[in-house]
């Protein structure tokens, strides 16, 4: 049996050759962030490595003076002589599978994950390993996504009817990665696209970054109610049930979220629609990915963690359960907490 | 079953009234009689004969989806619903059915013909036509549990603007017993069934809680006033020499209360009498648990009849000689039940005498004394409304009584909190300084409170036993109960109604929560 190439510690997942952390959540000497969402990128590390994408969102959260190195995807560095790598994970602009290589074994931390391709996402990469350390945010075989697609016809659907009733549609998903994923494959000649403030920065920040995604105007206090007439207002989740929204009465919201599968936690929201969208793997995908890796042992962060290791170790891999402070996708929402007064 | 299925899933994706009622129209314009007719009967919460077991739907769901039970256990108690699940987790269909709902409820009905292997092909065969939206309407057929959500106002509404007929009117015509294999939907929507059918009640005119002041409602000259009584709320009918008891829920309940028969003969030919149904005894009424338990049992046998009798407390009146009294005012129909010969097990609920409203706050305070839960005010010069309105009925509970406790265990909820932890078992402390437990409770928090409990439960998970976690003893709560009564099937040794949390004392240790020698206090006064 190799050595294992990674410890699990109070601050996140260590790699002690290298001595450097995967998306800790403590403050740390060394870092490499899989991806910017807050669950993943914390603040107080002395060093930051990550996707060149990520790079600027990581500033632009956590500070401009952050002492951040970024590379491309399969451009391989070496740390101590520990050999690592950067993959296309397809889960928001800029993540990435973290490919760690030690005396020929090898190990991936995946962070978050889909397999589908979004076009704003780039493409998952199945990376041949040993160890494969998976997320399971949907890891129960009720949670099926449909293809991009047919969803994206829903909610196209969704924005005419309005128009039709003279609403304005207020289409909420996370401001980092499902904003741009909706603005990038929504029906641009329905009508108009406005953004929140919080979507907004992003969406400049990823366009400088290289990433290609339609505009979006700004909400700003200048334009009026006649300018949202027949719009789409991209906003983040957290306007959901506040005062911002008044301003575009009449309006329907609708929610992005792969917790939308389940009629419960459509209820449970105060909108008017909930879309099956996710930046996650499904039950399918998570199958499927772990299969391509190849690998024989497999360490299943956050979800549905248990039910998924014991339905691994049923089907012949050597599965555990690794604790880590990671959140996946919030039924509600935990991960944007930007101002929206904005 | 696409339109019916379409039905239920626009049903679900607004919980506005007026587009709830707009989305049911839609459904009246393209559904045939016959399925509008099915569609009211399943709405209204009547169910069609169950002819599946859960068991057999579960085998035989697993077997298809070809998924271990336990994962399909672990999707259940995520999914929070059995009907759901199954439609989430069987393989797509690969041919597709055009029956509409009542071919399908026939082709349900004709399982009942079947031996089991029949009935699994069948089953599998249904769903192996049905897209998901359908197969979920399917399942929710065939187990009978529809809880959507639609109140029978909404659809008495929209029943209303598709017909033109008065909602007051249709209330009635769909009140009742009636079954879509003996009725036409122009029977029951247009003609007055009360000839043809004599069991036919009249919808409950309800009361919403008072909210402001009491002295508000102005003139205490104006109001009627009575004690509040915590049973089962039943309409009494004698119609052509039969008698029948309904109770609120629109259920017919006259085999359940034997003791009824005995006054048939006493009471007047073509009336009908709101009232409560109590279980009484030396002039007092028992705890609701004695009733509730009466009423679980499948046989109404001796020893129930002498531990539990039962009485129906007369509040109101009807239908007078046959006639529709509804439309007089309560003073007159006050005054007809007043020369009306009543006798055990009939009573009629008492007045209230007083002269001020301060007077009465202070009768009020007395409530639990009088083995009431508060006080019913009436306005003299109304009429008999139907459903719950705002203006001439109000209830004016005593408040509840409170204790603070530990939350111990949590579980997952059901339905839209299938998600969180939102199922609460609490403790109290006992003379040996442990924490026993006592009560579940479950509303009563704001979904942001929910929220930082459900966290603080994944952080503070003691133990794992199936869905339920033992959780570090370390949250207050106050718990909010109506009543109080012993019992031997709980540990703690005693049993509580309608326990709710009002509120969360995060100002409490846990040192400072009430102790079982707190509540049994609580038991000496509500006798």
């Amino acid at each position: 049996m190799p050595q294992q190439i990674f410890k699990m510690t109070d601050k996140g997942i260590y790699i002690p050759g290298a001595d450097i952390y995967i998306d800790p959540w403590k403050p740390v000497k060394r870092s490499i962030i899989t991806h910017a969402h807050s669950d993943h990128a914390h603040t107080g590390n002395e060093n930051y490595l990550s996707h060149h994408i990520t790079k600027p969102i990581l500033k632009y959260r956590l500070g401009e003076n952050i002492n951040c190195t970024s590379v491309e995807y399969g451009e391989a560095f070496f740390i101590n002589g520990i050999k690592f790598s950067l993959h296309p994970a397809g889960h928001i602009p800029g993540s990435a599978q973290i490919r760690i290589e030690e005396n020929g074994n090898v190990l991936v931390v995946s962070g978050d994950y889909k397999l589908e391709n979004d076009f704003v996402s780039g493409i998952f990469e199945p990376v041949k390993c040993n160890t494969f350390i998976s997320e399971s945010t949907f890891g129960l075989p009720v949670f099926k996504w449909k293809n991009q697609t047919e969803i994206l016809e829903e909610i196209n659907i969704w924005w005419k009817n309005n128009i039709d009733q003279n609403k304005t549609s207020v289409l909420c998903g996370y401001a980092l990665g499902k904003a741009q994923r909706l603005l990038k494959n929504i029906d641009t000649g329905i009508g108009k696209i406005f953004a929140h403030g919080a979507v907004f920065n992003m969406n400049e920040i990823l366009r400088n970054a290289g990433v290609e995604i339609p505009s979006a105007e700004k909400i700003s206090s200048e334009l009026n109610k006649e300018d949202y007439k027949n719009a789409l207002i991209l906003a983040p989740p957290s306007v959901i049930g506040n005062r911002w929204l008044n301003k575009f009465n009449p309006y329907s919201i609708g929610y992005c979220s792969g917790w939308m599968q389940i009629r419960g936690n459509k209820r449970r929201q105060a909108v008017d629609r909930g879309f099956v969208v996710s930046d996650h793997a499904d039950w399918d995908q998570l199958n499927k990915a772990i299969k391509l890796t190849g690998a024989e042992t497999i360490y299943i962060t956050h979800g549905f963690t248990s039910s998924y290791v014991k339905w691994l170790n049923e089907n012949g891999f050597d599965a555990h359960e690794l604790e880590t402070e990671f959140a996946g996708e919030a039924i509600t929402d935990d991960e944007e907490k930007e101002n929206i007064s904005v | 079953m696409r339109l019916f299925a379409a039905l239920l899933s626009n049903l679900d994706l607004t919980n506005k009234t007026n587009e709830r009622i707009e989305v049911i129209l839609q459904y009246f314009n393209s559904a045939t009689d016959i399925d509008k007719l099915w569609t009211i009967y399943i709405l209204s919460g009547n169910k069609i004969k169950r002819q599946f077991t859960s068991t057999q739907l579960r085998t035989w769901a697993i077997e298809l989806s070809g998924l271990p039970q336990w994962l399909f256990e672990e999707s259940y108690q995520s999914v929070g619903d059995l009907s759901e699940t199954i439609a989430l987790l069987l393989p797509k269909n690969n041919t597709h059915s055009n029956y509409t709902l009542h071919e399908w409820v026939q082709k349900i009905e004709f399982a009942s013909k079947l031996d089991e292997p029949q009935r699994k092909e069948f089953l599998s065969n249904a769903w192996n036509q049905l897209d998901a939206g359908e197969r979920f309407a399917f399942n929710k057929l065939i187990t009978g549990g529809f809880r959507i959500g639609v109140s029978q106002k909404t659809i008495i509404n929209a029943i209303s603007i598709f017909t033109n007929i008065s909602a007051n009117i249709l209330a009635h015509r769909i009140t009742g017993k009636w079954h879509p294999t003996t009725i036409s939907f122009h029977e029951l929507i247009f003609e007055d069934r009360i000839h043809t059918d004599i069991s036919q009640p009249y919808p409950f005119f309800l009361a919403y809680p008072i909210e402001n002041d009491v002295a508000e409602l102005g003139e205490a000259i104006e109001w009627q006033t009575e004690w509040k009584w915590d049973g089962i709320r039943g309409q009494m009918i004698k119609r052509k020499n039969e008698l029948f008891i309904w109770s609120r829920g629109e259920e017919l309940v006259t085999e359940k209360f034997p003791e009824f028969q005995l006054i048939k003969n006493i009471l007047p030919d073509g009336i009908v009498l709101d009232g409560e149904i109590l279980c009484y005894t030396d002039n007092h009424p028992l705890p609701f648990q004695i009733l509730q338990t009466r009423i679980g049992r499948k046989n109404v046998t001796s020893k129930i009849l002498k531990e539990a009798p039962v009485i129906f407390m007369i509040y109101d009146m009807m239908e007078f000689n046959g006639e529709d009294i509804r439309e007089k005012t309560l003073s007159h129909r006050r005054s007809l039940l007043n020369q009306l010969q009543i006798h055990k097990p009939l009573l009629l609920s008492k007045e209230i005498q007083f002269d001020t409203w301060g007077d009465l706050t202070v009768i009020r305070e007395r409530s639990r004394e009088n083995f009431s839960e508060g006080i019913m005010l009436k306005r003299k010069s109304s009429n008999y409304q139907v459903g719950r309105k705002k203006g001439d009925w109000w209830k004016w509970k005593v408040d509840p009584y409170s204790i603070d406790a530990v939350l111990v265990y949590a579980q997952k909820g059901h339905g839209r909190r299938a998600n969180l932890y939102t199922d609460y078992t609490f403790a109290a402390w006992n003379n040996e300084n442990k924490l026993v437990v006592f009560t579940k409770a479950y509303s009563g928090l704001t979904d942001k409170e929910i929220q930082e409990v459900d966290a603080f439960i994944r952080k503070n998970t003691l133990e794992k036993f199936g869905p339920v976690r033992t959780v570090t003893p370390q949250l207050v709560f106050e718990i909010g109960f109506e009543g109080i009564a012993l019992s031997s099937r709980h540990k703690s040794g005693v049993a509580l109604r309608f326990p709710r949390i009002l509120r969360w004392r995060k100002d409490k240790k846990i040192e400072e929560a009430n102790t079982l020698a707190d509540l049994k206090i609580l038991l000496d006064i509500d006798k």
